[in-house]
C-alpha cells in the first residue's frame, strides 16, 4: 500500500489518458448512419480534434468497433467474426438505433439490437444520431476508455 | 531427377512440380473499406486479371416491402427515407406520386414546385458522396473532405426546410409536409455558391490529373446495348452515350416548366461517368434556381384585420369548446408548425379532405376538422385508394426509380413494390469487371454508386 | 405508341393468350396465359414497332388476402417493360397457381432477369423454368420460407446463423 499504490494508479491514469486520446476506430459501416459517421468524421463537426481520425480498416489493427448501422441477419456471423478478431482492449460502439434495439425494424431480417451478439460500451442512439450526439457518446467512450473498464 | 528451374522452386509452377498454376479465390467483403456499403464479391483471379466473379448481396434487407403492408400509407414515408438514404426527398416524392396516381389525385402547382428543388438538392447530395467517396477509394482524400464539407451546406439547408438532415420523412401523400421557409431563396444562393466553388475545386484537382485519369478511363466500360439489356439507367446509361433521362423524356412535377440540359458522355468507362455526375450537380443547381423563381404562391403573410391570437391560447380555447369565430383568427404559429399553417397548406397540398390531414387551426378550431383528422389518423380509417395497382417512375439520382403499389381498397397498401435504380448496374458488375485487374474492381464499384438500402431493401 | 395500340398489337400476336387487357390511370396492362409469357416478352422485345428493349422491373403480388381474389390463382408474376427506343412502357402480368408455381424464365431475353427472378423465388417462392442459377438473393441460405408471402408473419424470428451459434 501507499507509494506502490500510487505510482500504479498513476500509471493506469497515464495510461488511461493515452488510450482515450489515440483511438483507431473501426467503422463497421452498413445504412444510413454511415452518413452522418462520414459527417462527423469529416471537417465540419471532426472527430480527429479528439485523437479518433483515422480509421483503420482492419480488425487487427483497430481498438474500438463502431458499429454504424442495421444489422441484418445475414450480416451478423460477419459482425461477431469482426468482433473476435479484434485485440484487447477492445470497445464497441452501437451508432444509430438500428443498432442499439434494431430500431423500427421490427421484422425477420433485423437483429434486435447487437448486443444480442456482442458486448457493447456505448449506445447513441437517434436515427441517424446527429455529429454532435455522436460527439457526446464518443467522449463518454473516453471516460470509460480513461477508467480502464472492459466489458468482455 | 531433371534439375528443376528457379520457377519451379520458388513459384511452384511448370511442368517438373506436377503442379499447374491455379486461380486465386479472393473475398471481397461484405466488411470492406469501399464506405459505400455491405456487398460481397468473390472473385476468381489469374494474378491481378479477374476471371471470374459472383457478386452477393442482401445484406442490408430490412424488409421494406413487407414494414409497408403493415401501416396506413403515409406510414410508409420513413420506411422510404431510408431506401436512398443519400438522397432521401427523391423516394419521399417518387412513393407518394405513385399513391397520388393510385388515388387519382394532382398535386398543388407550388407543391409540384417545391418537390423538383428539394429533389433536386438531394440529387446534388448523392452525387457528392458518391464522387466523394469513390475518389477516396483511390487515395484523393482530400475530394472527400471538400466534397463533405459541401454536402453539409446542402444539409443545412435541407434541414432548414424538412426539420433533419438525413432522414426527413417530408414528403406526404396529397403534398409535402410544410411550406418552405422564409428567406430560403437567399440561403439556396449562398449554399450553392460554396458548393461551386468546392466543385472548381474539385475539378481542378482531378479532373485532368494523371493518376485519376489512368485509373478510370477505359475500366468498367460497358455498351450502350449492353447497359440498356441490363435495365440500368441513369447516369450509366447516359455515360454510354444514351440520352435516357426520365425528367426530359416523361416529365413529371415542374420538370417541364425549367430548363436544364441532359449531360451525356460516350464510352461508358468510369471517367464518363464521373463527368457525367459533375455535370448533372450544376444542372441540378440551375433547375433549382429556376424554380424558385417561378414558383407560384410568393409570400406567406395574408392581411388580417384584429388581434393575433398566439397558437396555445387558441389550443386551448378550441379545446374547451370556444370555437366561435375561432377559424377568422390569426395565429402565431410555434415554431416547430413553421410553413404547416392554413395558408401554406392550402398552397402545397391538395384539397382533398380524405386524403391530406387538416391544418391545426381547423383541426382545434372546428368539429369539422376535428372529425376529418380522426378519419384519416385512427385505425381502419385513413387514406383509402380505390383498388387497383399504379407504377410511378422518378428520375433517382441513380436511375429510375420506380414504385409499383397495388391497392385492395382497404387503408393498409397491398403491396408496395420499389423497383431499385441501382440493382441492375450491380447485377451487371461482373460484366463489367471480368477481364481487367483487381485495382479496377474498386473505381468501378464506386461509379456505380450502389446504396445498400435501395438495393436490399 | 399509344397505349391502346400496343395492347391491341399484342392481342394481334398472340390471339387467345392475352386473356385480359385494361388501362388503368394512364398504365396499360396485360394479363398473359402462362404458357404464352416467353413468346408475348421475345415478341414485345423485338417487334420493331413495340422495341421495349428495357425489362424495368420483375415481381410478383400474392393476392391470398385480396378481397374478391382468395379463391382465384394466388400470384401474379408483373412484368414493367420500357422501350426506350420508343418511350412507351407496358406491363404484362402472369396468373400463377399456389402448387408448385412456376413460370418460363426470361433471361434469355433481358440478362438482368437473372437476378430479378431470383428475388421472386427468394421472396415469394416462385421457380423460374430454365433459370441457370436459382437460389436466393437476399436472404441468406439457410433461411427456410419465403418471406413475402401474405401467410408469412412479418415479426417471425428465425435463429441466428453463424458459426458460433
Amino acid at each position: 500500500m501507499g507509494v506502490g499504490t500510487f505510482f500504479t494508479s498513476k500509471l493506469d491514469e497515464a495510461i488511461g489518458w493515452a488510450r482515450k486520446f489515440s483511438i483507431f476506430q473501426y467503422p463497421f459501416v452498413t445504412a444510413c448512419c454511415g452518413m452522418e459517421y462520414m459527417a462527423t468524421a469529416c471537417s465540419h463537426y471532426d472527430v480527429d480534434r479528439f485523437g479518433a481520425g483515422l480509421p483503420r480498416f482492419s480488425p487487427r489493427q483497430a481498438d474500438v468497433l463502431f458499429v454504424v448501422g442495421t444489422i441484418s441477419h445475414k450480416m451478423a456471423p460477419v459482425l461477431k467474426r469482426i468482433y473476435d478478431q479484434m485485440c484487447e482492449p477492445k470497445w464497441v460502439v452501437a451508432f444509430g438505433v438500428c443498432t442499439c434495439t434494431g430500431g423500427f425494424y421490427d421484422n425477420y431480417a433485423t437483429v434486435q439490437g447487437i448486443d444480442t451478439i456482442i458486448p457493447v460500451d456505448i449506445y447513441i442512439p437517434g436515427c441517424p444520431p446527429r455529429p454532435e450526439s455522436v460527439i457526446d457518446g464518443l467522449m463518454k467512450l473516453q471516460d470509460k476508455i480513461a477508467a480502464g473498464a472492459q466489458r468482455y | 531427377m531433371p534439375e528443376r528451374t528457379a520457377r519451379e522452386l520458388f513459384l511452384g509452377e511448370g511442368p517438373g512440380t506436377g503442379s499447374g498454376s491455379q486461380n486465386l479465390y479472393v473475398n471481397l467483403g461484405p466488411a470492406h473499406p469501399a464506405m459505400h456499403g455491405i456487398i460481397r464479391i468473390f472473385a476468381e483471379l489469374d494474378g491481378e486479371v479477374v476471371v471470374k466473379t459472383d457478386v452477393e448481396i442482401g445484406y442490408l434487407h430490412r424488409a421494406f416491402e413487407k414494414d409497408c403492408e403493415a401501416g396506413p400509407y403515409n406510414n410508409a414515408i420513413p420506411y422510404t427515407d431510408r431506401l436512398n438514404y443519400v438522397s432521401p426527398l427523391i423516394n419521399n416524392f417518387a412513393y407518394a406520386s405513385a399513391v397520388e396516381k393510385l388515388l387519382g389525385i394532382e398535386i398543388t402547382e407550388r407543391c409540384k414546385y417545391i418537390r423538383v428543388v428539394m429533389s433536386e438538392i438531394s440529387r446534388v447530395c448523392d452525387h457528392l458522396t458518391c464522387v466523394g467517396a469513390s475518389a477516396m477509394e483511390l487515395g484523393a482524400f482530400t475530394v472527400f473532405l471538400y466534397m463533405i464539407k459541401a454536402r453539409e451546406f446542402l444539409w443545412e439547408l435541407v434541414e432548414d426546410v424538412t426539420g433533419a438532415r438525413l432522414t426527413i420523412s417530408y414528403g406526404r401523400v396529397g403534398g409535402v409536409k410544410a411550406d418552405l421557409p422564409d428567406g430560403f431563396g437567399i440561403k439556396v444562393r449562398k449554399a450553392f455558391a460554396e458548393v461551386r466553388q468546392v466543385l472548381t475545386e474539385v475539378h481542378t484537382l482531378i479532373t485532368g490529373n494523371r493518376i485519376f485519369m489512368d485509373r478510370m478511363v477505359g475500366v468498367g466500360a460497358l455498351s450502350a446495348e449492353e447497359t440498356i439489356a441490363w435495365g440500368i439507367t441513369g447516369p450509366l446509361l447516359r455515360a454510354a452515350g444514351v440520352p435516357f433521362d426520365l425528367r426530359r423524356v416523361q416529365p413529371y412535377w415542374a420538370y417541364d416548366r425549367v430548363e436544364f440540359e441532359v449531360p451525356l458522355g460516350k464510352n461508358g468507362d468510369n471517367f464518363d461517368r464521373y463527368l457525367v455526375r459533375m455535370a448533372e450537380m450544376e444542372q441540378a443547381m440551375r433547375m433549382v434556381e429556376q424554380a424558385l423563381e417561378r414558383m407560384p404562391g410568393g409570400a406567406i403573410n395574408v392581411d388580417f384585420e384584429g388581434r393575433e391570437i398566439p397558437a396555445d391560447a387558441y389550443v386551448d380555447r378550441g379545446k374547451q369548446g370556444k370555437t366561435e369565430g375561432l377559424l377568422l383568427l390569426p395565429i402565431a404559429l410555434s415554431p416547430n408548425l413553421e410553413g404547416q399553417g392554413r395558408e401554406a397548406q392550402g398552397r402545397v397540398n391538395v384539397a382533398d379532405k380524405k386524403v391530406v390531414m387538416p391544418p391545426k387551426e381547423t383541426t382545434y378550431g372546428s368539429i369539422e376538422g376535428l372529425m376529418n383528422h380522426f378519419m384519416l389518423v385512427m385505425d381502419g380509417y385513413g387514406i383509402r385508394p380505390p383498388a387497383g395497382e399504379a407504377y410511378f417512375a422518378a428520375e433517382g439520382a441513380n436511375g429510375e426509380l420506380g414504385f409499383y403499389v397495388v391497392s385492395d381498397g382497404s387503408d393498409r397498401p397491398y403491396r408496395v413494390r420499389c423497383r431499385p435504380p441501382c440493382l441492375p448496374p450491380v447485377a451487371a458488375l461482373p460484366r463489367m469487371i471480368e477481364g481487367q485487374m483487381v485495382a479496377d474492381i474498386v473505381p468501378t464499384f464506386g461509379s456505380v454508386n450502389m446504396i445498400g438500402g435501395e438495393l436490399d431493401r | 405508341m399509344d397505349g391502346s395500340a400496343i395492347l391491341a398489337r399484342l392481342r394481334g400476336r398472340l390471339g387467345a393468350r392475352v386473356l385480359e387487357t385494361h388501362e388503368h390511370h394512364g398504365d396499360h396492362t396485360a394479363v398473359v396465359a402462362r404458357e404464352g409469357i416467353v413468346d408475348a416478352l421475345s415478341y414485345c422485345r423485338d417487334d420493331a414497332l413495340l422495341r421495349f428493349d428495357m425489362l424495368m422491373d420483375l415481381t410478383a403480388v400474392d393476392y391470398l388476402k385480396f378481397p374478391g381474389r382468395e379463391d382465384g390463382p394466388r400470384f401474379d408474376v408483373v412484368y414493367h417493360l420500357y422501350s426506350v427506343a420508343h418511350n412507351h412502357r407496358v406491363r404484362l402480368k402472369v396468373a400463377v397457381e399456389q402448387d408448385a408455381p412456376s413460370v418460363a424464365t426470361a433471361t434469355g431475353l433481358w440478362p438482368i432477369a437473372n437476378w430479378l427472378e431470383r428475388e421472386v423465388w427468394d421472396m415469394f417462392g416462385i421457380r423460374f423454368e430454365g433459370h441457370p442459377d436459382l437460389r436466393r438473393l437476399l436472404m441468406y441460405e439457410e433461411f427456410v420460407g419465403h418471406p413475402l408471402r401474405k401467410d408469412y408473419p412479418i415479426e417471425r424470428r428465425q435463429p441466428l446463423i453463424g458459426p458460433n451459434v
